[in-house]
């Protein structure tokens, strides 16, 4: 008995640290989002500040005043960067994988190479792709090496976008998905005879759906229209990115396709498989798993992304801008402390739709076994 | 007598002797503006020898970087002994508001320097009947910069309204120069606005603008937004990627024929990249803007809590003497604040932006910290982002009007 | 046959992705600073020109000082705090350790901006800011979870036999962990060690907060190095290398472990 009791004290300053550092904090800056600091230069950098509590308003006019519409943008980006960001790592990581699984010569040395990235810093890798990207300099100088005219494309400093919207539609877009989503549901739950979700997804989506193509569209945000997309500033970040990260999905494939039994294989090529059609119906599906993790890994990361950009791009420039640097500018630099907090606290809420589940159902595994 | 002073002069010595312990200064002047502090340092340390000077500076132009930084050790309590800071809104609205600065005052009447600053200078920096800064130099904002070979070369004379400007661009572009104009980050784009804004606005209109009494939404400050989107266009497009100086550098190379920019520009080709004022570059107040100086100031202050309070009022003793900014200005490209410095000191530049400085009609600089306080500049930045984005003046001014609303200015 | 050279073909193209911007980052550091010029990026620089390498490590000198003072300490901790934590949920669990511990993990994942201000104020009022301590501190407090993760998963291999079995001879909570435990835990703790030295080697976004000049860590001296005027990029790409090195050299010569750290890091692979 007294060895339990050693034990719990023994992780109890641990649990009390974390209690502290992550719930207490987050609990903090939930209430800090809540209140006006920053508004009032008087009290914004006041050795003691004095807070006033505003309710949501910091949340609302991050969305909807439009003086923020760099949040906006940010936001745009992080998506964009996040998906195209894990697209490419989970591509390429599978693609290397799958090389080095066929049993290349050299295959130690390819592996030591393609995973080296991932020992640097975000803060390395930034400035190194930073000055390979520059207008001017090596990507784009590249080309000549063989003969053929340099690329043009302004890498870190274009303004351009593609996929552009409008800000204002965003609740009929959000709408339509969703319906779309639910619609489908209702579709599946008829096809497995569940009457109940049947019920309940068909009338929810329609709603929505009438909501969108009714009230929805001319829902107005805001004043005028404000144009969003996927900025192409972003394309290089993206590249400096997969080129850290990819080695490390490799890693994890590699580790699934070295774990995959031989009698599997040996019995799909029995069933007289091609190459093509084992990987696809075999190894792949096999595969989902890592997937999933690496998934995880990966869009945790992005969500978090700083100091690439930092180092890439700067604070300053609003192409390249995500929540997490915006936050910091808002806050360190512009006096926004409340907007700040407010910024952090929807980073965590996105975060934690992704990773809460994960970790649930990892905790069930570990409660079954 | 002579004797007395002897030893009046031996006591001050040794006092000085005797100031022991260390000074941190804390500025954005690293770099090619670099030399000009560590002279005025030396100098500090030519009187102060056992005092050890901290010098700590955060790169980035117009102190984007050092600003951040400066905000989080102040609010980490941990001030710098002085920092760098833009004279005006910018130390009234962010510092002396919160109550985080020492009043100087007392300073400014024992050194006679309410005689030795010019009177609207003195009314920049002081708040609620206090004084809160000693200002070093003074800067000129609207200027613009070409290499008249150059010009003669394209055949050109420099411009002297926008809309000369935007038709010689034209023609400059006809003959094969991609971007006329060139342009640096983020800041330098606000700088070009705010030239622009005060020639179309003229010099009472760009005041009225932040004494609350013109609004942004004004069609006439509308029109300003309009008129900076066709000069953009003249602009390189790789304009983010760029610091102010490299921005320069292509007026150098002639890939570009003009450039706005503060006077620092001036110290920069004349002491960096060597060139002769006058000669190899010359200046014109930037287009409609001839007879205003719009001016900025950096100035030093004094933070409560400071660690080594007596070696930073040393150290401002000096900054705000006649020495000490002859010292600074002719290196740093900028003139003196005081009124009683030596023209002989300068360059060609120098001595020609004293003499506008003394007949010109004066303004503030937005950028610069001047006429707006800080959460109003810094938010700023999202109302150029709005422009960029969609090019809409009408969003942009509306987006300027609401912070204007939101941090009360001209209240 | 052909299969084979498309594959060798493929790897080639993808060696090239990964090794050339190394290949520029070192010809570029080792360039003179007015030889950096547009047609000439990709060649070798003649002469080759050191003085970038003794600029930069005399301008980063006390900056790689500070983060090697910060990693090692820092690390050290983390390890032992981890090594008890994983050996209490692993050999000793109570009523509920198991959900403490999925709150635990749950720190791991949290975006530090979520916490970043209060953190900046509590460093502040315990009067750490500014200082190495602060952010040791920080460190070893934001390590708990994956280091508590590791050492946990790598005490549930330790059969409970060997536990019993000291238990019975009369070795008691820390007996058991010295005499048993902890002469089988080198691996974790090579593992931990090698994450945590390059996490907190490479982390930033703490370290931009919270330090002021002269306890700054290497990233964020080159970040501002970089991010400031910087025209001459031969002293970026030097300082890139050196604040690189510690880490790569880690990577190569330990790599094994280094993997396995990174799929421990991605809970439990």
């Amino acid at each position: 008995m007294r060895d339990r009791i050693t034990a719990f004290l023994v992780l109890l300053p641990s649990l009390v640290a974390v209690a502290i550092f992550v719930y207490g904090f987050i609990g903090q800056n939930l209430w800090v989002s809540l209140t006006d600091w920053g508004k009032n230069p008087a009290q914004a950098l006041a050795l003691r500040p004095e807070l006033r509590f505003v309710g949501l308003d910091n949340y609302r006019e991050l969305f909807t005043g439009f003086v923020d519409m760099r949040f906006r943008q940010s936001a745009v980006n992080l998506i964009f960067f996040t998906l195209f960001f894990m697209a490419g790592s989970l591509g390429l990581g599978l693609l290397l994988a799958i090389a080095l699984d066929r049993g290349p010569r050299g295959e130690g040395f390819f592996r030591t190479v393609f995973l080296f990235p991932m020992a640097l810093s975000f803060v390395v890798t930034g400035t190194i792709w930073r000055w390979l990207l520059q207008p001017q300099g090596g990507v784009n100088v590249l080309p000549t090496l063989f003969g053929l005219p340099p690329l043009a494309f302004p890498w870190l400093t274009t303004r351009q976008q593609a996929l552009v919207f409008d800000w204002n539609l965003l609740p009929f877009y959000t709408a339509l998905v969703v319906g779309l989503v639910l619609l489908y549901v209702a579709w599946r739950a008829h096809r497995e005879g569940e009457r109940g979700r049947r019920f309940w997804s068909l009338l929810s989506g329609g709603v929505l759906l009438l909501w969108a193509f009714t009230l929805g569209r001319s829902t107005q945000l805001l004043p005028y229209p404000e144009p969003h997309g996927f900025s192409l500033a972003l394309v290089g970040v993206i590249l400096a990115a997969v080129w850290q990260m990819s080695g490390y999905t490799m890693a994890l494939y590699l580790a699934g396709l070295r774990g995959i039994p031989v009698e599997v294989l040996e019995a799909a090529k029995v069933d007289g498989a091609s190459e093509w059609q084992t990987y696809r119906h075999v190894i792949l599906p096999l595969l989902a798993p890592i997937t999933l993790s690496a998934m995880i890994v990966l869009g945790h990361i992005a969500l978090k992304i700083f100091d690439l950009i930092f180092a890439m791009a700067g604070l300053d420039y609003a192409p390249t801008d995500v929540p997490a640097i915006y936050m910091y500018l808002l806050a360190f630099r512009g006096n926004q402390f409340a907007k700040g907090a407010a910024i952090g606290i929807l980073l965590l809420l996105l975060v934690a739709v992704v990773v809460i589940p994960y970790l649930a159902s990892q905790l069930r595994k570990e409660v079954r076994r | 007598m002579r004797k007395w002073l002897l030893a009046m002069g031996v006591v001050l010595g040794l006092s000085a002797l005797a100031q022991t312990g260390k000074l941190e200064i804390f500025s954005w002047w690293a770099g090619d503006e670099g030399p000009a502090l560590e002279a005025l340092i030396r100098l500090y340390k030519q009187k102060y020898p056992n005092v050890e000077v901290i010098n700590a500076t955060v790169t980035g132009g117009a102190g984007v970087n050092a600003k951040a930084v400066l905000k989080t050790r102040m609010l980490g309590g941990d001030p710098p002994d002085s920092f760098q800071v833009h004279a005006g809104m910018e130390l009234i609205g962010t510092w002396v508001v919160a109550n985080r600065m020492e009043d100087l005052t007392g300073l400014f009447r024992q050194e006679g320097w309410l005689q030795a600053f010019p009177k609207g200078l003195i009314d920049l920096i002081s708040y609620k009947g206090g004084i809160w800064s000693v200002p070093v130099n003074i800067h000129r904002s609207n200027v613009m910069w070409y290499i008249p070979a150059k010009l003669r070369e394209w055949g050109v004379n420099p411009p002297r309204t926008w809309a000369e400007f935007l038709s010689i661009c034209q023609t400059l572009k006809g003959k094969g120069l991609q971007a006329p104009l060139a342009l640096g980050e983020n800041w330098t784009q606000q700088h070009l606005w705010e030239s622009v804004a005060l020639a179309l606005l003229g010099p009472d209109g760009w005041s009225n603008l932040w004494n609350g009494k013109l609004k942004f939404t004004d069609p006439k400050a509308v029109a300003v937004w309009e008129t900076f989107g066709k000069v953009l266009d003249c602009a390189n497009k790789d304009a983010a990627g760029l610091s102010w100086q490299q921005a320069v550098d292509r007026v150098v190379a002639g890939q570009a024929a003009f450039n706005i920019m503060g006077d620092w520009a001036a110290g920069y080709m004349a002491t960096t990249l060597k060139l002769r004022p006058g000669t190899d570059f010359a200046w014109a107040p930037s287009p409609g803007t001839s007879g205003v100086f719009m001016m900025l100031s950096d100035s030093f202050g004094l933070p409560k809590g400071a660690k080594n309070r007596q070696n930073a009022l040393n150290w401002l003793r000096l900054v705000g003497s006649k020495e000490g900014q002859d010292v600074f200005n002719p290196l740093k490209g900028s003139i003196a604040a005081r009124l009683d410095s030596d023209p002989a000191k300068y360059n060609a530049y120098g001595q020609a932006a004293m003499r506008d400085w003394k007949s010109n009609r004066i303004v503030g600089s937005l950028v610069h910290g001047a006429v707006a306080p800080e959460s109003f500049m810094s938010q700023f930045g999202t109302v150029m982002e709005i422009f960029l984005q969609g090019r809409n003046p009408q969003a942009a001014a509306n987006a300027a009007q609401a912070i204007a609303d939101q941090v009360g200015l001209g209240r | 046959m052909i299969g084979r050279l498309l594959l060798y073909a493929f790897l080639l193209l993808a060696t090239l992705f990964f090794l050339l911007p190394v290949y520029l980052v070192v010809l570029t550091a080792l360039k003179e600073p007015a030889k950096i010029t547009l047609d000439t990026v990709w060649q070798w620089p003649d002469p080759v020109y050191w003085e970038s390498f003794r600029i930069a490590w005399e301008a980063f000198r006390p900056k790689f000082q500070n983060s090697l003072v910060l990693a090692v300490s820092a690390t050290l901790l983390s390890a032992m705090v981890g090594a008890l934590n994983g050996y209490v949920l692993a050999k000793w669990p109570f009523r509920g350790s198991n959900l403490l511990f999925a709150l635990m993990l749950f720190g791991m994942f949290i975006p530090y901006q979520s916490i970043l201000i209060p953190l900046f104020q509590f460093v502040k009022a315990i009067g750490l800011y500014g200082t190495l301590f602060g952010l040791i501190l920080v460190h070893v407090v934001y390590g708990i979870p994956i280091v508590t993760l590791i050492f946990k998963n790598y005490y549930s291999e330790i059969p409970d036999e060997l536990v019993e079995a000291a238990r019975i001879d009369g070795a008691g909570f820390f007996g058991v962990f010295r005499h048993v435990i902890l002469p089988l835990s080198a691996p974790a703790f090579v593992v931990v060690a090698i994450w945590q030295f390059t996490q907190i080697w490479n982390e930033f976004l703490f370290a931009v907060t919270l330090t002021r000049p002269e306890s700054q860590p290497i990233t964020v001296a080159l970040a501002q190095l970089a991010g400031g005027e910087a025209v001459k990029w031969n002293l970026p790409m030097a300082g890139a290398i050196l604040a690189a090195l510690p880490t790569l050299l880690v990577y190569i010569f330990l790599g094994r472990y280094f993997l396995r750290g990174l799929l421990a890091g991605s809970v439990k692979g």
